[in-house]
């Protein structure tokens, strides 16, 4: 059942006769359970959707990771199902309510009521180099929250980056608000990939990139 | 101030050693939502080093435990922030910021008989309060900018508090119209309630309260807009669509403080009907501006 392209901890298993990526844990938002496995809805999820969409995320499994914008912990309790050390920043007192009850059965998820705009408010918690960054914020100056971030960063991690569109600009066109985004995350990153991720998530861009070794960071 | 020496983690950091060591659920909670650093560092193994912890796994325990706890106790305290509370905080930061620059002008006054170099204003102040004084009077007037420095550092905590508190209180006026202008719209309707239960068009001209029975009396003409002209939406919209983007932008700002008090449950679809809004009014300028240079060949 393991599948090459994705990381060990998530397989894509049957759940009413549907195939689907799964990993194992204990139930969040009453996704579909069989056998341990909870399925991990690509349409609910901007990394789900990446990596159904074949990404090549480089994550292998048991990485420690900054999550930033965990939201209700959808996403952020399916990548600490598979991954280690897993460090989850969210803003909003009211999802950040729901993301404490997912962490509490989690021994590695580690759940921050703080704003990602302002790291220092959460570097003397967060280690440095972590393998991976994946950052899911609905704000406006996305890039700038993953060049902010870039600190956190192993010299060799990854950053997985679902941008919004229209959380930028509205009035301008999504390609050119994905170009000038990407322009900012170029200051710190090298960008691997990027693709549309409309199949699931309308106007939003996917990105894989890895720290600028130039870069001032 | 922050730092990255080693004591800047969140399991160290009390001033003392017994205070350092103190693991108990309190302080360790206090300093996980509170604490700072410049940078982060390799925690686990600096906690290891100190004896905080046994080893990682031990540490990731503690880690664990802290930070669930700390986040439900903030998300609590978040949650518990109302209203009145919101308003209380806009009004103290207002009137920070108004005492802190009248008495700037005092003290740069006063500095500026005393020293060569004293600058006008609240960073004039702070200048003056980083001097060294000799004698009596410039004791006094060192003092008095010290003051201005507190006040001015009083106003950035109250605004940073609102950053925090007005996603808790009202998350869909927040996210449309920033933390500062949603507590002020909250405050000059009164609360929350009062806000959810006026007129759009009460909205649009809330604050621009002079002007408006300006216009009552037959003085002036309606106004377009009250505290809403600070929204990137109304004073970056070009004048002759300032009017329609105010509007807009009132209708939606009414719809989100309602949803707010009645249902406080985030609403998308209520932000992606104002940006499609904003899209069609700003497309005008767009329109025109072609069709002009058409007109021209």
């Amino acid at each position: 059942m393991t599948d090459p392209d994705l990381p060990a901890g998530v397989e894509r298993r049957e759940f009413d006769g549907e195939t689907r990526l799964a990993t194992r844990g204990p139930p969040v938002y009453g996704e579909p359970t069989a056998d341990g496995w909870r399925a991990w809805d690509p349409e609910r999820s901007k990394l789900g959707g990446m990596l159904e969409l074949g990404f090549d995320t480089g994550l292998t499994g048991g990485e420690t990771v900054l999550y930033l914008g965990a939201a209700s912990g959808t996403t952020v309790s399916h990548v600490a199902d598979f991954a280690g050390p897993t460090y989850a920043v969210e803003f909003a007192p009211r999802p950040a309510r729901d993301l404490v009850d997912a962490a509490e059965p989690r021994d590695r998820l580690f759940p921050l009521l703080k704003d990602a705009r302002t790291p220092s408010r959460y570097a003397h918690v967060v280690e440095s180099d972590v393998d991976v960054v994946v950052q899911d914020v609905a704000t406006r100056g996305q890039a700038e929250v993953a060049v902010r971030n870039a600190q956190f960063l192993a010299d060799d991690g990854r950053l997985l980056l679902a941008i919004k569109a229209r959380s930028e600009d509205v009035t301008a066109a999504p390609e050119s608000v994905f170009e000038s985004a990407l322009d900012r995350l170029r200051g710190a990153y090298e960008i691997l990939e990027t693709r549309r991720l409309d199949r699931f998530h309308e106007d939003h861009l996917g990105v894989v990139a890895t720290p600028n070794a130039t870069a001032q960071r | 101030m922050t730092n990255t020496d080693d004591d800047a983690g969140w399991f160290a950091g009390g001033p003392t050693p017994e205070a350092a060591a103190a693991t108990d659920g309190e302080a360790v909670r206090s300093r996980i939502a509170d604490g700072e650093a410049d940078a982060p560092r390799d925690w686990p193994a600096l906690a290891v080093e100190s004896g905080f912890a046994d080893s990682r796994d031990d540490y990731y325990d503690r880690l664990h435990e802290a930070s669930v706890a700390a986040t439900r106790e903030a998300v609590r305290e978040r949650e518990r922030a109302d209203d009145k509370q919101l308003i209380h905080a806009v009004r103290a930061m207002d009137d920070c910021e108004r005492t802190a620059n009248e008495l700037a002008e005092r003290a740069a006054e006063w500095a500026g008989s005393l020293f060569d170099d004293a600058e006008p204003g609240v960073d004039g102040a702070r200048a003056v309060a980083g001097r060294d004084p000799n004698g009596e009077l410039e004791r006094r007037a060192v003092s008095l900018a010290e003051r201005v420095a507190d006040l001015a550092d009083e106003r950035d905590a109250l605004s940073e508090t609102i950053d925090r508190i007005a996603p808790a209180v009202a998350p869909n006026l927040t996210e449309m119209a920033g933390s500062e202008l949603a507590a002020r719209l909250i405050a000059l309707a009164g609360g929350l309630e009062s806000l959810a239960k006026k007129p759009s068009g009460t909205v649009q001209v809330l604050g621009a309260e002079d002007a408006l029975f300006a216009h009552l009396s037959g003085r002036a003409p309606s106004p377009k807009h009250g505290i809403i002209y600070t929204h990137e939406y109304v004073r970056n919209t070009r004048p002759a669509d300032r009017g329609s983007a105010a509007r807009g932008l009132a209708g939606k700002l009414t719809l989100a403080a309602r949803v707010d008090h009645y249902a406080g449950e985030r609403r998308e679809s209520l932000h992606d009907d104002l940006r499609d809004r904003m899209a069609t009014i700003r497309a005008r300028a767009e329109d025109e501006s072609d069709s002009a240079t058409e007109g021209g060949e």
